[in-house]
Formats: C-alpha cells, structure tokens, sequence
C-alpha cells in the first residue's frame, strides 16, 4: 500500500520503520530538513521537506494515489487539517492523532463529515494499556482477541512458580483449565515451543486462554497479585487523568503526585474522588509518607523517561506490589528490562501498534485476512488471528497431519462462540477464527503458514 | 565499519559482473573470433571470488554512510581489476596497466583509450570495452540493485555515493523500484537511439557499440576516426541530440511520463544545461566559419563537439585540435562544466555550480548588507546549508586533487595542453583533450605512473571523490577511536 506519514516525531518514525519492514511504500514529510534526511537514510522510504497540511507539499506526495494517510504531527489542528486536505485530494483512508478529548469527543461527526478513518489518542490509548495491566498485575501485558472471549498474558516466571523445570508436554498434568504457552523468551532469544520444551525461572512466556481461563491459570501458577485496588500514580499529565478516571470508575482508590500546584488543582477538580498531592514525586520521603509501602500498585507517568525508570526501582525495593512505569525511548526502554523493571508502558509504541493494526485490517479489505495482529516480545514474534474463508485449502484435516512451516503455532480456534485450545486432533473448520502465533512475519492470510 | 558486509555486498557485485561478462562471450560465439577462453576465464574468475565473498553473509547487515562509500569504491576497484583481464591475457594489450587504465576508462564512461589502432581488436573485446560504458553510465550498484534486493533498509547510501550530483533523490519510496525505473528509462531511450542508427546505415554490430558509448557518456568506438568515419550528418544529428539527451537529469525524463510537465520546465538546471550548450555552440559555430566554410556545416561540427565535451562522452566529428583558440577556450571550460545531476555525464556538474554561483552572489552582496540573511533556492526550494558547504568542499577537493595530479603527470614532460588537457579529460570523464591526446591522439604515450594517476582521476571524477577517499583512505571508524584513546592515555 502507499501510506504518507505527516510528522516525523515519535510515532511517525516508529511507524515508518514498522510498515516499511511490511513491505508498504512510505513516503514522510516533515518540516525539519534533517529529520527527513536521517530518516531517508536509515529507512527504505521517501522524505519530502514541508508542511503536511499544505496543499503544494501534499501534491508533491502524491496524494492522490495514497491508500492511507497518517497525521500525527504534536498538533491536533494541523493534523486534521491535513486529513481534511488529503481526503479532498484523493486519498483514501486517513488517520489523525487527536490528542484533545474536545476533538476525540465528536469522532462520529467527524468520521461521516470529515471522512476521517481513525483517531487515535495516545494518552488515552497508553491509560487504557496501563488499566488492563493493573487488572492482572501478575501479567506483564494483556492483549485481546475474537472480541474480547480470548486473551493472551505475558507473565515472568518467579524461581518459587511450580512451572519452573515443567516440560510442556507435561503442562495438562498440572492445570486442567485451557491454557496454552505459545512463545517463550529466554534472555534475548525467543522461542515458539513444543512439547519437548522445559521452562526455567526467568523466561517470560506467552499463555494463551480463554478468557474465563486465564484467571485460573494465574491462580495456579501466577505469584498471584490481587486486582489493585490502591494506586499510587506519579505524575499528573494526560495519562494520569484518563487512567485514573478509569480506576475510580472500576472502584479502586487513587493517589496522585505532582509537583506542579496548578496541574493538581485542576485534576483536584476533575476527579474529585482522586486524592491529589502536591509534591515532588521523586523524593522518597514523600513517598513513603504517602504509604508507598501499602500500595497495591505504583505507576510512574512523570514526563522524563529517566526519572520514572529510578522512581520505579526505587518504589520496587519499597513495596511487594506491581509497578509499572511509562519509558518512551525504546533504547531506554531496553535498559530498563534489564534493571529487572518488568511492565514498561511507551505510549508511542502503543499507537504505533494500534495503527499497524488498522493498516493490517485495512490490507484485509484489499486481499489479506488477519482480523486482529499483536506483537509479541518486542515486536519478534506475532500473533495473528484469521478468519477461515472458503479458499483455505486444509479444511477438516487433524492438526498433526497439517504440514505447518517451523517456528508456527496455531493458538486457538474459536467456533460458534466456543473456544478451543487446540490439541492434534482438532481441525480447522469453515468460518473459525483461529489464533496463530509465529516468529515470520506479515503472514496475510491464514494458507500462508502451510508449507 | 561492518566490513563483512562491505565485502558480502561487493562479492555479489562481482558476481553480477561474471554475469554481465557472458554477453560478450556471446558475441565472441556469433563473430568466432576466438577470445571465448579469455572471457571464460575472467567470468570464472569472477564467479569464483564472488562465490566466495558472498559466503560471508554476515549477521549484521546495517550499512551507514562510511559502508555505503565503502562498498561503492571495492566494488568499482574490483570491477575494473577483473574487467581488464580479457584485455590483458589475449594478448591485445599486453601490458595489464594498459588494460586496467581501457577498463577504468569504461566503466568510468571516460573513453580514454591507449590503444593506437581500434580496429584491430576483435569484435568481443570492442563489444565488452563499450559496453562497461553503458553499465558504468547508470551505475553498477544501481543495476544490481534494481535486480536483487539488498538486504538492508539503509542502501540508501550506496545509491547517494553512486548517482553523481550534489541531491540524490528517489522518484518512489522503495529504492528497488527507483532503479528499476532509472535503467527502464535508459533502455528504453538506449533502444530508440538504436533503431534511429540502424535506420542511418549503420550496421548492427557498430550501432550497439555507439549506443552504449552515448547512453553512458563515454565515447568508445568502433573506428579510430570516431564518428568522423560514416561522413553522415544524420548520424551525427543523431549522436548529437542523444548525447544531449543522456545528460539530462534522469529524473526529469520520469516526471515527463507522470505528465508533470511544469516540474521538468521549471527546472533551473535543465534550463541552464541547455542553455550554456547552445550558446557555446553557435559561439563555435561562428568562430570556426572561416574554416569550413557555411554557417550550417560550421554549426553541424560544433554542435556535436559541444555536446560531446558537455555530456563529457567524448566523440569527435572533427579534429579541434585545429580550432581557433577561442572555440578550444570554450571546449575546455564546457569540460569542467559538464552535465547534470543524475545523468550519465561527468564533469562538475550544471546543478553544482548553480549553487555555487548562487550562493557566492548571496555572499558578495552580505558584504553590502552585513545582517542581511539569505538563502539559496533551486527550482524555487530553499537548500539545506549543507548542501552548499557540500558543493564548496567537492569544489576545493576538486581543485587540490586536480593539481596534484597535475603535478604528477607533468614528470612526463609534455607540453601544457596536453598534459593540462589530458587530467582535464581523465578527472571529467570526457575522454580526448587537446594536443597529444586530442581526438586523433591517444594516451599509449604516458608513463605507468601517469597512467595510475589517471586511472584515479576517472574513478574520482565518475564516483565525485568522496566515496574513493573515504571509503579507501581512511581507516575504519574503531580505529579512528582506538587511535583516539591511546593518545588520551599518553597525555
């Protein structure tokens, strides 16, 4: 596909270096002549210096043969702007980032009149990630498929976890619920597993379940963390208030610290159920004061990558409960896995994948049948979910006999509302949708894992 | 620097050329003139060592700037080493120094030839000598990479130390399909060139050979007189017009088939590159009168030696050598002018010294007005700062390097034309310069080392400098730290 990205920041040159390794043409345009010119040379794509929402710069781009376009320069108004110009040339689909809720708000108006595709709100997006880890702390990340019914965790194995020197073949023996673990990370290298493999503490592994499933199998195995229910968030900006209304929304009490007195104001105001404090997060007193210690979780959303990183190791010495911090640069965010932090958030990442997302889907449309991709483990294995079509050709064959490419795992298989945690004598039927987890990458459609 | 890449992509270059050796020994089979063996033994060669360095596939592929200059000097380097092996062991040039400096002289679209007798070589070796004319025009790496894609996302930076001009630009996001375009482009014009030589009398064999050496700038022929041998003005118009048409930035010929017309008559280089062209030839035209006799003829012989010179190709229709002072005057300044930006020519290039002349007027006129702030803008769009530094340092390096070999070459103690004019001709790709080496001469008479020398100012030239130096003289960036901490320990 050809896609334009309007802004090379963050989430521009994340995405350009995402869809650029899925083969789709990337043209980039950017005020900042010499971020164009780094980009141009450290990807496979075209760079054109200029002003996105101009009408000269968007010709220049070829507008009007693009499939996609993508807006995510710092400001909402250009970016819809821009969407609004490209749509008027021809472009087909497009996506704004829209950071403020006034605009996110009206998304239906302006999808039916402005022709907009997607809005997306990184803050919103990164508040949501967050919730969804406070829910199961012991899971690093949760990720979502077939609306929802199955859900996929990563979790760290603790030397005292009863999977520790487990082969998988032997899994059944121990947890009777459906469960599956699908990819396997040992230090750097990741592995799709079979049987034969044994775990070890440290591997963060991948299980697949049922929803209704997965609770068992972090009861089981899990060193099992209650919901939280009491949070302490450091830092007061815009992830901060979307994920505290959802916590005080789901009945958890919160805690928030920022050093700014207008900031806390205003959020004092916003969320009147929230305990505001006026301080300086990184001062330990404060924080202990604030009973660190009794927390159920911490989140560090300052706005420098640096100090969330400390804060959090610090609150980990301090408390037994999940902590999470948001780290942006991905080369920090390297680091910080091996300091022994396990749940880092980076909001760019998040949109970077909500919209790869999108473009997988909008592929679909246009011959490829994936419904929903995650990336797993850093973007090295993927798990995608297909929809069985007519023209799949190893209909009601048992699974054994399937002749599958290495480092393939079909996930599950969902049929008529039911979930199977597939073993070799299930088959694929007509209209399943099916989870395959695999180490290639952009598989479009699901014959493509058949050697 | 990563060099297990610089020599897995420099091997698989190698092999593309054990590939590119075939056609020649294809002629070789249609002709049966006996150098199948000699071009048998250099594609074996070349398959062999190319096997080997792709062997090497290296884990990390990552190629930045100093790779990129890296690889397009070994594999410009390699390419002749092996390209003037058929030279060498069939005996037509003896010495392997000759052949390197006729090979150089080809890819580098040069034509610079020590031969003194053309026709004597067999029909495979003529076809072979042209022909790395018409691959070196658009650039090996360019070719292999239209054909094979290269691993990695950042070769980028092979292209921008190949494609000559001060801007490289793609004309689509992905790098593989840009070249594809670029060599579509020059086939198709190389083919309707072939056609319009054909339909002159021309035979089919003689047609190809000048073909390649239009389309790539170089100036090869079949016939020691040149052109000057059909006594055809239609072949001539012919060579002239495409000569003219391979200098144009490709790019333009792209825009043309979008139906972008405005962006290809606005362009200020295109303007100028034919603009200085036909100044300077009714300027020769009218100076050269007295000679020839008729406007018209006057104007068919300088035509074609203006476009030879300023695409830097090197053809002759007639022997300059004999012109008035003023008409050699104009021929030698078009030398250092030379073509466009990302066309098959050599020389300085339109484009680069557009921003030169641009950006000294903006700097004389800061002397009246201290504050004032400028820009300078091509085709109406601002230029990066560095681009401007960039042209100005190609400049001086130009200039250094120009004289320094300069220096070498007069321990041969020829007159200064013809030693001035033979580094001009090498360094700008053109091929014969005046005196000795004019259009009836050739370059048989200059020492070894002379002749090393030129054999690097036609790489320089075609490769613009930078990536010979930097890719080849400086030593790997680990190094340059290494060196670094040791004298911060001494101290």
């Amino acid at each position: 596909m050809r896609i334009i990205i309007v802004g090379n920041g963050k989430v521009g040159s994340t995405l350009a270096e995402q869809l650029s390794a899925e083969d789709h043409e990337i043209t980039i345009i950017d005020q900042n002549q010499q971020n164009v010119d780094n980009l141009v040379n450290q990807l496979d794509v075209m760079g054109i210096c200029g002003n996105g929402a101009s009408y000269r710069v968007l010709l220049e781009a070829e507008v009007s043969q693009a499939d996609l376009l993508i807006a995510c320069t710092n400001q909402d108004e250009i970016n819809l702007l821009c969407c609004l110009v490209a749509r008027k040339l021809g472009a087909k689909h497009t996506i704004a980032r829209v950071r403020n809720p006034e605009y996110s708000d009206q998304l239906v108006f302006m999808r039916d009149e402005l022709g907009l595709s997607m809005s997306i709100n990184p803050e919103r997006a990164a508040a949501s990630e967050l919730f969804k880890v406070l829910k199961f702390p012991s899971a690093i990340k949760i990720e979502t498929f077939s609306n929802n019914r199955v859900e996929m965790a990563e979790l760290k194995l603790r030397k005292e976890s009863k999977l520790c020197g487990v082969y998988l073949r032997d899994l059944h023996k121990l947890f009777k619920g459906r469960a599956l673990i699908c990819a396997v990370q040992r230090d750097t290298a990741v592995t799709i597993p079979d049987g034969n493999f044994m775990l070890q503490a440290g591997d963060k592994i991948n299980v697949i379940a049922p929803a209704g499933d997965m609770l068992d199998f972090f009861s089981a195995f899990g060193a099992i963390l209650p919901e939280a229910k009491n949070v302490i968030i450091i830092g007061g900006g815009r992830i901060s208030f979307y994920l505290s209304r959802m916590l005080l929304e789901n009945g958890a009490k919160v805690k928030i610290i920022d050093i700014d007195p207008r900031r806390c104001d205003q959020l004092a105001r916003l969320l009147p159920r929230a305990m505001v404090i006026c301080g300086d997060g990184t001062d330990q007193d404060l924080l202990d004061e604030e009973g660190l210690r009794d927390a159920d979780a911490v989140v560090a959303l300052t706005g420098v990558d640096e100090e969330n990183i400390i804060l959090s190791l610090y609150a980990q010495s301090r408390t037994e409960g999940k902590v999470l911090a948001k780290v942006n640069r991905p080369s920090l965010a390297a680091i910080a896995e091996t300091t022994g932090l396990e749940s880092i958030i980076s909001p760019r990442a998040l949109v970077a994948n909500m919209i790869v997302r999108y473009v997988r889907a909008m592929h679909n449309s246009m011959g490829s049948n994936v419904e929903t991709l995650h990336r797993l483990v850093g973007g090295q294995v993927e798990a995608l979910e297909f929809r069985v079509s007519d023209s799949f050709p190893a209909m009601n064959i048992e699974l054994k006999d399937l002749n599958l490419k290495p480092n393939i795992l079909i996930a599950s298989i969902s049929r008529e509302g039911k979930t199977i945690v597939p073993g070799g004598r299930d088959v694929i039927m007509k209209g399943d949708r099916v989870i395959v987890v695999t180490a290639h990458h952009s598989f479009d459609d699901l014959s493509e894992i058949l050697r | 620097m990563n060099r297990k890449t610089v020599f897995f992509i420099t091997g698989k270059i190698i092999l593309a050329e054990a590939a590119m050796l075939m056609l020649p020994l294809l002629v070789s089979l249609v002709y049966h003139d006996g150098m199948t063996s000699e071009f048998l033994i250099a594609a074996a060669l070349a398959a062999v060592i190319g096997f080997l360095l792709t062997r090497l596939r290296p884990e990390d592929q990552t190629m930045y700037a100093h790779e990129g200059f890296a690889i397009v000097a070994l594999a410009w380097i390699a390419l002749s080493a092996i390209g003037a092996l058929p030279f060498c062991i069939s005996g037509y040039i003896p010495s392997y120094i000759d052949s390197l400096f006729e090979v150089v002289s080809g890819f580098t679209t040069t034509g610079s030839s020590i031969l003194t007798q053309v026709e004597a070589l067999p029909r495979s070796l003529l076809f072979w000598r042209s022909f790395t004319h018409w691959v070196g025009g658009m650039g090996v790496l360019v070719f292999v990479m239209a054909v094979i894609p290269l691993s990695d996302r950042r070769s980028m930076h092979i292209m921008r130390a190949e494609v000559p001009g001060p801007i490289v630009g793609k004309l689509t996001p992905k790098l593989q399909d840009s070249a594809k375009i670029l060599y579509t482009l020059y086939l198709i014009l190389s083919a309707i060139q072939f056609v319009l030589l054909i339909c002159g009398g021309m035979g089919p064999f003689d047609s190809a050979i000048h073909v390649f050496g239009t389309a790539g700038t170089g100036g090869f022929s079949s016939h020691g007189e040149s052109i000057a041998f059909y006594h055809s003005a239609y072949i001539e118009w012919v060579i002239t017009i495409f000569m003219a048409l391979f200098g144009v930035n490709f790019n333009l010929y792209y825009y043309l088939l979008l139906k972008n017309y405005s962006a290809v008559f606005k362009n200020e280089e295109l303007r100028w590159y034919l603009g200085i062209m036909v100044t300077s030839a009714v300027a020769i035209a009218i100076n050269i009168m007295p000679q020839t006799g008729g406007f018209f003829t006057s104007l068919r012989y300088s035509a074609f030696q203006v476009s030879t010179v300023m695409t830097t190709t090197g053809y002759a229709t007639a022997d300059f050598n004999l012109w008035p002072a003023f008409s050699k005057t104009i021929l030698v300044t078009l030398m250092f002018i030379g073509a466009s930006a990302g066309s098959t020519g050599g020389g300085l290039k339109v484009s680069r010294l557009l921003i030169l002349a641009k950006s000294s007027k903006n700097e004389i006129r800061r002397m009246l007005h201290p504050r004032m702030v400028t820009a300078v803008t091509m085709d109406e769009k601002p230029i990066p700062e560095s681009t401007v530094t960039g042209a100005f340092m190609y400049l001086a390096l130009y200039v250094f390097l120009a004289v320094l070999s300069l220096l070498i070459l007069s321990l041969d103690n020829f007159d200064l034309e013809t030693t001035f004019t033979a580094m001009a001709a090498c360094f700008n790709n053109i091929g014969p310069g005046l005196g000795v080496v004019g259009p009836t001469g050739n370059y048989s008479a200059f020492s070894d080392l002379s002749k090393i020398v030129l054999i690097f100012d036609m790489l320089l030239g075609r490769l613009e400098i930078f990536p010979l130096i930097f890719g080849l003289m400086l030593p790997s960036r680990r190094s340059i730290t290494r060196a670094l901490t040791r004298s911060g320990a001494r101290k």
